[in-house]
Order: structure tokens, then C-alpha cells, then sequence
């Protein structure tokens, strides 16, 4: 079964926008990347700008507003993810652990949706779509 | 945290460890059976001692230096220690008693060698395929004997049996623990893989049993090939076999119905195909493209994979350049499969006549004799050309051979529906 890990990093809500990771914290994570590779459970990887470079899109009032970062209201946000391919959550759990942590960083741990886990209306809604992720291919 | 939630975070542990964990020490100990017994006691310490104590910092580190102690130990019970001596004395760690060796040492890379020699010695051809599959299960995927047993639908003493056997052929037959070099690389290399795909079509397509696919294996042969592809990435076929493994899996969720019944590559809802497999597929084989390792027997078996990965509907399927693929692959893997299937994709692309003439050529192939997927073909093409009387002995033939429940029933629906056509006519 497939999780995304998601690295919330300490500070990254108030990180300039050309703020960048150190060598040395880089050469940390590429460790631990290589051993879930070399595991055979990593699928993808990417990390992220930071917030203050972003921008937020949403709807206010019937209107859409787009707002350029930093986002002051935000407690944590994405610096990247990882895909894992795992027999169990617990799996998951246990290599999150052996991320190289700083203080202050979380990763939140969620499963990716199967269609097996809708309920049958919500595959029938789903069925017969060119899956929009296949166009990447 | 529980005692059920401590049991089921060991066992997490474990499954990343062990691996790593018998391959350290079966290079300290240059016996992998006795390697799997330490890692095992390992793991009893843990579960021994982790419920109370919680789980350590770096959990490898921890069985590392447990198994290390009742390693010294056992060769000390054993009275083996003068024979070992030697061995143990030129390694580094194995007199550190710290329990919290830094990560990295866990990290570096040797453990990948170590790993490689691992997969290499329970890939060895001095045993049986069954017995490699089933020690490569237990050694590198860190399953249980009896989730092996249920994997292969045996009983779980008959796994039991194969693995004991297997370790002890090896210790018998004294395999060193190494990588082999040059062309012996190449034959040990040709025999991991192997077994890889094997495992991984035992769960693709189950030769036997009530389901016609068990996705898990499929899951675990895919994770040791990418395993094997992590410490071996400029090997071509590693990449080939791992690129042939995930777009063929892209498929699984497409290939039954909700009720376990066969859907057939053209009738599959092709949304329903796993996009990111088959681009992590289509990556491998441009990587092979680049290595120059395109004509090797899994990367052209990739490449017609990939041929109807790149389809979004069936009617775009390029037929002429998978008999093309099929055609080189004959040639440096000749065999009736292949030839078989080289005539499937000749009848897409030129006709079911010329398919006919392929498949008739088989006819008296001793090696297809009890291959159900041969009277299936020709019961197929036969239908095509309306010759719905033969095409119904051969799919009641197909039907006899299949050792599957689900593609047995499949194949009696098709030569009841012959039956019909042939009323109607």
C-alpha cells in the first residue's frame, strides 16, 4: 500500500524565499532517501520551495483571491514528500522515524486513496474517465 | 503504546531490517543459515525487550549488536570460534559493545554489498528455482515461513522443509558469500532475476489455486527489484526486469472483475491502469536505452509492455512494432512462449490467418503440449475466422489444461459462446 510522507519543516512559514537547505542537511536526507531506496519501497520524491516564494489561490466570498506568500496564518506547511511503497502503516511509521529530523519538524503520514476504498457509487462516478494522471505518462 | 501496537511496530522494524541485518552477518559469520538464526534471536531479544524498554533510537543498530553478542556466544558454545576467529577479529564493529551505533554506519556502503551477496547466494544455482524463491522470500523480503506458504499455496512444513534444505545445500556445498565476477556474474546475475520474475508471476497470473492473482508477491518481487536496481543500476536487465514488473503491474487493479474474474488486456478499463508505475516503467527503459542495453531479453520485454502502456485505447496499439520486439526476442531467446506469442501479435498486426499459420507451426512443440495458453491462442484466432466449431474444441481443450479455477471458467465461457455463434451461423 502506498503513503505519502509529508516533511513539515520547522520555520519553513516564515523562511525566505530564497532560503535553502544546508550541504550539510542535504547530505543527511540523501542518506536516508538512498536507504528507502535501496529498500525498494521509494516510488517519488520532490521537496519544495518555501511558502514565502508560493502563492495561495482560493475562493472568499464567491470570489477568488489569489494571494502571493508568506502566509502569515499558517502554523505548518509542505516542504516536500516522499512516496512509499509499504506492507503496513506501521511500516510507514517505522521509516519516518529514521527521517534526519531537526528540531520542530513533523511528517505527517497519509494513505493514498485506492479506488477499492470508495463506496461503489463514488467508483461508478469514476468509472469510464481517462485517469488525468495517464497524460504525464 | 500497546502491547498488540509494540508487536506490530517490531514486526515494521523488522521487515526493514532484516535484510540488512542477516546480510552483516552472514559476512561475519560466512554461513547465511546461521546469519538467519542470529537475526532471529535478534528479534526474540527485541520482542523480549522492547515491550518494557520501548522502542531503542536506531532499532538496527540495537539487533545489530544483539545478534553480535549471540554470535560470540554461539561460536563460543560451539567450540567454532577457532575456526572463525580469524574472521571475527578483522572486523571493525564486532567488538563494539555501544548499542547506538551511529545511523550512518547502518547507512553505508558496504551493507549495500553486503545485501548484493546476499541476493546472490540465495539466488544460487546449486538450488532448486523453488527453493531460491522461497529463501530469497525469507532471507531478503523478511517474510514468515508461513506467509511464504500461503503466498505459494503449500503447506507451510513443506516451506519450512525447502528453506532448512536450501541453507543447509549451501553451508554443505560451502557457496562463498560474495558477488561473482566476470561471466559467472553474468549466469548468477541471469539466475537472481529469474527468480524475481518468478515470484512476481506467481502472483501476476497463479498457476493454481481459487484467485488468479495474488497482488502481494507481485508487490514483494517488485520491491527486491528494486532493491537489486538501488545496488546494481547500471546493470540493463536489472532495470529491464524492474520496468517489465512495474508496467505489467500497472495493470492489476484492470485485470479482474469486482468478483475475481479475469478481464483480458483488450477489454481492460485502461483509466484503471496505474499511471505512476508505468511512468517509473517508461523511465527504466529510457535509462536502458541510454546504458545501450535496449536488446537484452527483459528490457524487450519491457518494451512490448511498454508498447501497450503508451495505447490509451486498444485500437492505438502499436501490433507491427510489438511482433518486431518479439521477433528480436526469438532471436536471442528462442522459445516457443515467445513464438507463441510473437503469433498473437502478428495476427493484431497482419491478420488472424498469418497469426494461424505461427500458431500451427507450434502444433507438435513438446514444450506446449500442456500449455493451455496454446489451444486458447488458437481457439482465439479461430473464432476470428469464424471457424466457431474449432475454435470451441480448442478453448474446451484450453479449459482442461488450466490449472486456474478463474482462468479455467473464463476459457469454458468462450468455448460456450463458439458454440453459440456456431447455431447461429
Amino acid at each position: 500500500m502506498r503513503f505519502m510522507m509529508l516533511m513539515l519543516p520547522a520555520g519553513q512559514c516564515t523562511a525566505a524565499p530564497d532560503a535553502r537547505p544546508s550541504a550539510e542537511a542535504v547530505a543527511k536526507m540523501m542518506r536516508f532517501n538512498k536507504s528507502l531506496q535501496e529498500a525498494g519501497v521509494l516510488l517519488a520524491l520532490d521537496g519544495l520551495h518555501p511558502p514565502s516564494a508560493g502563492v495561495r489561490v482560493n475562493l472568499e466570498q464567491g470570489k477568488v483571491k489569489v494571494a502571493d506568500g508568506p502566509f502569515a496564518e499558517a502554523k505548518e506547511v509542505v516542504g516536500g514528500y516522499w512516496m512509499i511503497d509499504v506492507s503496513s502503516r506501521d511500516e510507514a511509521v517505522a521509516w519516518a522515524s529514521r527521517c534526519p529530523f531537526s528540531p520542530g519538524d513533523t511528517i505527517e503520514i497519509r494513505q493514498v486513496f485506492e479506488m477499492a476504498d470508495f463506496p461503489a457509487d463514488v467508483q461508478e462516478a469514476a468509472e469510464g474517465f481517462q485517469d488525468p494522471r495517464q497524460t504525464a505518462a | 503504546m500497546t502491547a498488540p501496537d509494540i508487536h506490530r511496530a517490531i514486526d515494521a522494524v523488522w521487515r526493514i531490517e532484516s535484510a540488512r541485518l542477516i546480510a552483516g552477518l552472514a559476512r561475519m559469520v560466512r554461513d547465511v543459515g546461521l546469519a538467519e538464526e542470529l537475526a532471529q534471536d535478534a528479534l526474540v531479544a527485541a520482542l523480549e525487550r522492547w515491550p518494557e524498554n520501548g522502542i531503542p533510537d536506531n532499532p538496527g543498530a540495537w539487533l545489530m549488536t544483539a545478534a553480535k553478542h549471540r554470535a560470540i556466544d554461539q561460536l563460543r558454545r560451539k567450540k567454532l570460534i577457532e575456526r572463525k576467529h580469524e574472521a571475527l577479529a578483522h572486523e571493525p564493529e564486532f567488538e563494539a559493545t555501544d548499542e547506538r551505533l551511529e545511523l550512518e554506519t547502518m547507512l553505508d556502503d558496504d551493507i549495500g554489498d553486503d545485501l548484493l551477496r546476499l541476493i546472490f547466494t540465495a539466488c544460487h544455482p546449486v538450488l532448486s528455482a523453488e527453493a531460491r524463491a522461497a529463501l530469497t522470500l525469507r532471507l531478503l523480503g523478511g517474510l514468515t515461513t508461513d506467509e511464504i506458504a500461503r503466498a505459494f499455496l503449500v503447506p507451510e512444513p513443506t516451506i519450512a522443509q525447502r528453506i532448512v534444505r536450501a541453507k543447509r545445500m549451501l553451508a554443505d556445498k560451502q557457496i562463498p558469500f560474495e558477488v561473482p565476477r566476470g561471466e559467472e556474474r553474468d549466469e548468477r546475475l541471469a539466475s537472481v532475476l529469474e527468480v524475481i520474475y518468478l515470484i512476481f508471476n506467481e502472483g501476476y497470473a497463479a498457476t493454481s489455486g481459487d484467485d488468479w492473482m495474488r497482488p502481494e508477491l507481485c508487490s514483494e518481487a517488485m520491491r527486491l527489484g528494486r532493491i537489486l536496481a538501488g545496488l546494481a543500476p547500471l546493470e540493463p536487465e536489472v532495470l529491464g526486469l524492474l520496468a517489465l514488473m512495474e508496467i505489467q503491474a500497472s495493470r492489476l487493479r484492470a485485470r479482474t472483475t469486482p468478483t475475481g474474474e479475469p478481464i483480458l488486456l483488450p477489454d481492460q478499463d485502461r483509466s484503471r491502469w496505474d499511471p505512476l508505475l508505468i511512468r517509473r516503467g517508461l523511465a527504466a527503459l529510457d535509462r536502458i536505452g541510454r546504458l545501450g542495453g535496449a536488446n537484452g531479453p527483459y528490457a524487450l520485454q519491457a518494451a512490448i509492455a511498454a508498447c501497450h502502456a503508451r495505447a490509451r485505447v486498444v485500437e492505438e496499439t502499436d501490433w507491427a512494432r510489438i511482433a518486431a520486439l518479439y521477433a528480436g526476442l526469438a532471436s536471442i531467446m528462442p522459445s516457443p512462449v515467445v513464438e507463441l506469442n510473437r503469433a498473437v501479435a502478428v495476427a493484431m498486426a497482419s491478420g488472424p490467418a498469418e497469426g494461424l499459420a505461427l500458431v500451427d507451426a507450434l502444433a507438435d512443440e513438446p514444450l506446449l503440449r500442456n500449455y493451455h495458453l496454446l489451444p486458447s491462442v488458437r481457439g482465439d484466432l479461430l473464432s476470428r475466422l469464424q471457424r466457431h466449431d474449432e475454435a470451441r474444441s480448442e478453448f474446451e481443450r484450453a479449459a482442461s489444461l488450466a490449472r486456474n479455477a478463474r482462468e479455467r471458467h473464463l476459457l469454458q465461457q468462450r468455448a460456450a459462446a463458439c458454440a453459440q455463434a456456431s447455431d447461429s451461423a
